[in-house]
């Protein structure tokens, strides 16, 4: 609860911080280049080597790691629970080669794929979520084969079937339900990956682009000024892990919201 | 002095007390009986005496062992009265052993942490134990892991585990509930013959254990002593109705049978089916040629052990797992394969209840979805107000409350589940309903209750009903024929009353003497039988029955038995007309 508050506070203030500062994220203000932060002169978390306002920047930066994590997750989470849970339910066959499948793709070098996909459909900022995502969605679909490979055994599927309800039935209303405990603490676990990955994308050149910001791309920014500006590595890299506990325990709380057995 | 004296014992957990007020007491030597339906606190009174109760539960009173006190006993005091002054026997002894370490390593650790440290006479003392129980060939079985034991060879090992260390008190919780009846005697036996060193605190939901096995019983209701005294004088004169529910809940052996259906259609009919796994270049038979005729209105039970291929029997005709050979036809249309292959209505008219209400409800689910989920696919016209007429309708049929509607399947008890399940397969209105050992879990009374509901049902609309249970206790008040398997083959199928009154085969005698009977005097739970059914991956040759037999010939070994009618049943007997049973 305590969680869901903070990253909705940080999401609230991300959106209309820009829009109530007095700075722009662009202008480089050249007579305050490495301000370190005061409230007095409007920059409240100080400013950066080109005199860009870092709150504004870093309030830019969170949008974009929102959104990737909730672009990444919902890619994997949709993908991997349909993909897994109806390879795990049909088994046999069809189930060997969905799950081979996913196995030659875990082979590809993830930074090929992401190179390929780049040059295929040139930069786009969705893309890259939508990459993230279709990466991360290998490790659900195993993980949810996994759980539905035992749940296909219990008798309330067992039930479902003889009573002639149809598979992509049984699949949504029996299976799916039951793997949200799983799902979402691996949800919980995606999500800072995906923020990790789209940092570490972002430092290669493959990610997001100057003028654009990102939480991990000002980490990277602020690690070259650590010496002497410690605040440009300080605050984002603060934010970032501020952000990434919230995400776990919420997903803690999620899990006993959904679990019907939980929730009393 | 009493050994164990517990005095105003109360257990809570928050709010919610689960024993209160609770006082007795056990002297050396003796044999006491702890009995109550599920949730009564008998488990939670176990693990207080063991001192193994969970962090968050509050304990009042006391627990006095030989003199010293339990209640708030350090842990270091209490880890040396357990094992060489009380032992524990669990009710499911897979999740008792560690499957990881062979039983002989397991049972030599305690030794070792008991005072015994020198490793060959811990191994010595560890083959006596094993033997002692009953084990045969205790120096293989010492290499053993869990798996590859049966469920009664697991329970005597931890009753060897139990009593290695050489207790003064056993602690026996519900430690037969697991097991089928045969082996259930034999291990009622086992405890019998070591009372002559231990006293015993025998916790149990079934009055018919306790009749023949104690001196001393106690009755609990919701965490209160409902009654104490001797057992022959509590039942012969119960003074609290509580106690007498208990009693007269208890399946018994005599009292009426169901008088034989009137004349109806035949609903279902299968023919020589069989079921086999292949294993290797094996083929393994579950079930042989079994064949059985359901009339409209009609109960008819498939008894059997565990490993009697009853379940694999009603699967395969319900279309769940494949059938190698045979006929299966319903209302005279051929329904043999799949039950996907099946026509819908064909498929409505065939429905199944399952052993394990909470198993078979999806816990995500309110109980008003379960039971309307069968209407989405056999009457997808129905509008919203019209599944719910049928979920009420079907709900006052099973006798369940529509406040629970909301509910989700953990929130109802055991009985109230199994209602669910019941309505979820009746809201369809089936000619044919399987029961999967469909009361097996459920305390006597709901029990009781259920099977009554399942009779009206079938008055009420001639519904016709198999009915598979290890239990011929059960089977007794609810079917009007029974069928008796062996390693998946026919042994007897005859009237109810027929069989109780006559048993022709040696086999159902031998299940008829193993039911305990709730009656001090006559208490059943006999042990005619000795062993344990063999595995399918290797039948004996000849009667697959001989080598537990009695009255086995040399031919027995040899040949098959064919069944023929003898009298009024059908057996599987070389010597069924020969033999008094």
């Amino acid at each position: 609860m305590v969680s869901g508050g903070i990253l909705c506070a940080i999401g609230l203030v991300a959106v209309i911080g820009p829009w109530i500062s007095p700075n722009e994220y662009l202008t480089a203000d050249f007579n305050n280049i490495l301000r370190s932060p005061a409230l007095a002169d409007g920059h409240v978390f100080g400013t950066d080597d080109l005199g860009r306002d870092l709150f504004v920047r870093t309030m830019m930066g969170v949008q974009v790691t929102f959104a990737v994590a909730i672009v990444a997750s919902v890619v994997s989470l949709v993908i991997g629970v349909l993909y897994g849970a109806t390879a795990g339910f049909v088994g046999g066959r069809v189930d060997a080669v969905m799950m081979r499948l996913v196995d030659t793709l875990y082979a590809m070098p993830f930074i090929f794929f992401v190179i390929l996909l780049l040059v295929v459909f040139e930069r786009n900022f969705l893309l890259i979520f939508v990459a993230i995502g279709a990466i991360n969605w290998l490790d659900m679909a195993r993980i949810v084969r996994g759980q539905t490979l035992s749940l296909r055994e219990r008798e309330f599927v067992q039930a479902a079937q003889l009573l002639g309800v149809s598979t992509p039935k049984i699949i949504l209303r029996h299976i799916a339900p039951n793997l949200i405990g799983v799902v979402i603490v691996y949800v919980t676990l995606t999500i800072p990956q995906a923020i990790l990955i789209e940092s570490f994308l972002s430092f290669l050149g493959l990610g997001v682009q100057e003028p654009q910001t990102s939480l991990g791309k000002l980490v990277n920014d602020g690690t070259d000024q650590m010496e002497g500006s410690a605040w440009l590595l300080l605050i984002p890299a603060t934010l970032l892990a501020v952000i990434l506990l919230c995400f776990n325990f919420l997903g803690d709380g999620m899990r006993d919201l959904f679990d019907s057995r939980r929730s009393e | 002095m009493s050994l164990l004296e517990v005095r105003d014992l109360s257990i809570r957990y928050g709010d919610t007390a689960v024993v209160s007020g609770l006082s007795f007491s056990v002297s050396s030597g003796e044999s006491v009986g702890l009995v109550g339906e599920s949730g009564s606190g008998k488990t939670q009174t176990a693990l207080a005496i063991m001192g193994l109760l969970p962090g968050n539960a509050v304990v009042g009173g006391s627990i006095a062992f030989d003199g010293r006190e339990i209640v708030g006993a350090t842990e270091r005091q209490l880890d040396r009265l357990r094992a060489e002054r009380i032992g524990m026997v669990f009710q499911d002894p897979m999740q008792a052993l560690n499957p990881y370490i062979p039983i002989g390593k397991q049972l030599r650790r305690v030794l070792l942490r008991h005072g015994i440290n020198d490793g060959r006479k811990a191994d010595q003392r560890v083959m006596h134990m094993l033997d002692r129980v009953g084990l045969p060939d205790p120096a293989r079985q010492f290499r053993a892991y869990a798996h590859q034991l049966s469920g009664g060879m697991r329970q005597r090992v931890m009753i060897a585990s139990a009593l290695i260390a050489d207790p003064d008190l056993l602690i026996a919780d519900e430690p037969t509930t697991a097991l089928d009846v045969t082996v259930q005697a034999q291990i009622l036996e086992l405890l019998e013959r070591i009372r002559e060193e231990t006293a015993l605190l025998l916790i149990t939901h079934d009055l018919g254990i306790i009749a023949g096995h104690c001196e001393k019983l106690l009755v609990i209701d919701n965490g209160r002593l409902a009654e104490a005294g001797p057992t022959r004088k509590l039942f012969s004169e119960p003074q609290s109705a509580h106690t007498r529910k208990l009693i007269d809940a208890a399946p018994r052996l005599d009292g009426v049978t169901r008088p034989a259906p009137a004349p109806a259609e035949r609903v279902l009919d299968t023919e020589a089916v069989s079921v086999s796994y292949a294993e290797r270049s094996a083929e393994l038979h579950a079930v042989l040629d079994l064949d059985l005729q359901l009339m409209a209105g009609e109960t008819v039970a498939v008894v059997g052990e565990s490993g009697s291929g009853k379940s694999s029997f009603v699967r395969a005709v319900l279309g769940l797992i494949p059938m190698r050979a045979g006929r299966v036809t319903f209302l005279g249309k051929d329904i043999a394969g799949p039950a996907k292959a099946r026509a819908v209505e064909i498929r409505r008219d065939l429905q199944l209840v399952f052993q394990d209400p909470a198993g078979s409800l999806n816990p995500q689910l309110r109980i008003e979805s379960i039971i309307a989920e069968p209407l989405s696919v056999h009457a997808p016209e129905l509008d919203a107000g019209g599944r719910r007429e049928r979920v009420a309708d079907a709900l006052q049929r099973v006798g369940l409350d529509e406040q629970l509607l909301t509910r989700f399947p953990h929130q109802l008890s055991g009985g109230q589940a199994q209602r669910a399940a019941i309505a979820r397969a009746l809201i369809v209105n089936p000619k044919v309903l399987v029961c999967d050992e469909a009361v097996a879990a459920l305390d006597g009374s709901v029990r009781a209750q259920i099977l009554d509901l399942l009779r009206r049902e079938q008055e009420a609309t001639g519904l016709a009903i198999v009915f598979i249970s290890h239990d011929l206790a059960v089977v007794r008040s609810i079917s009007h024929r029974v069928m008796v398997l062996y390693l998946g083959r026919l042994v007897e199928l005859a009237d109810c009353a027929a069989m109780f009154a006559r048993p022709r085969h040696p086999y159902t005698r031998a299940l008829l003497d193993a039911v305990p009977v709730p009656d001090p005097l006559a208490p059943g739970g006999k042990l005619s039988l000795g062993g344990e059914m063999p595995s399918i991956i290797n039948p004996p040759p000849g009667c697959a029955f001989h080598p537990r037999c009695r009255f086995a010939l040399p031919r027995c070994r040899i040949e098959p038995p064919r069944a023929r009618q003898v009298g009024d049943a059908r057996v599987a007997c070389h010597r069924a007309e020969e033999l008094e049973l």
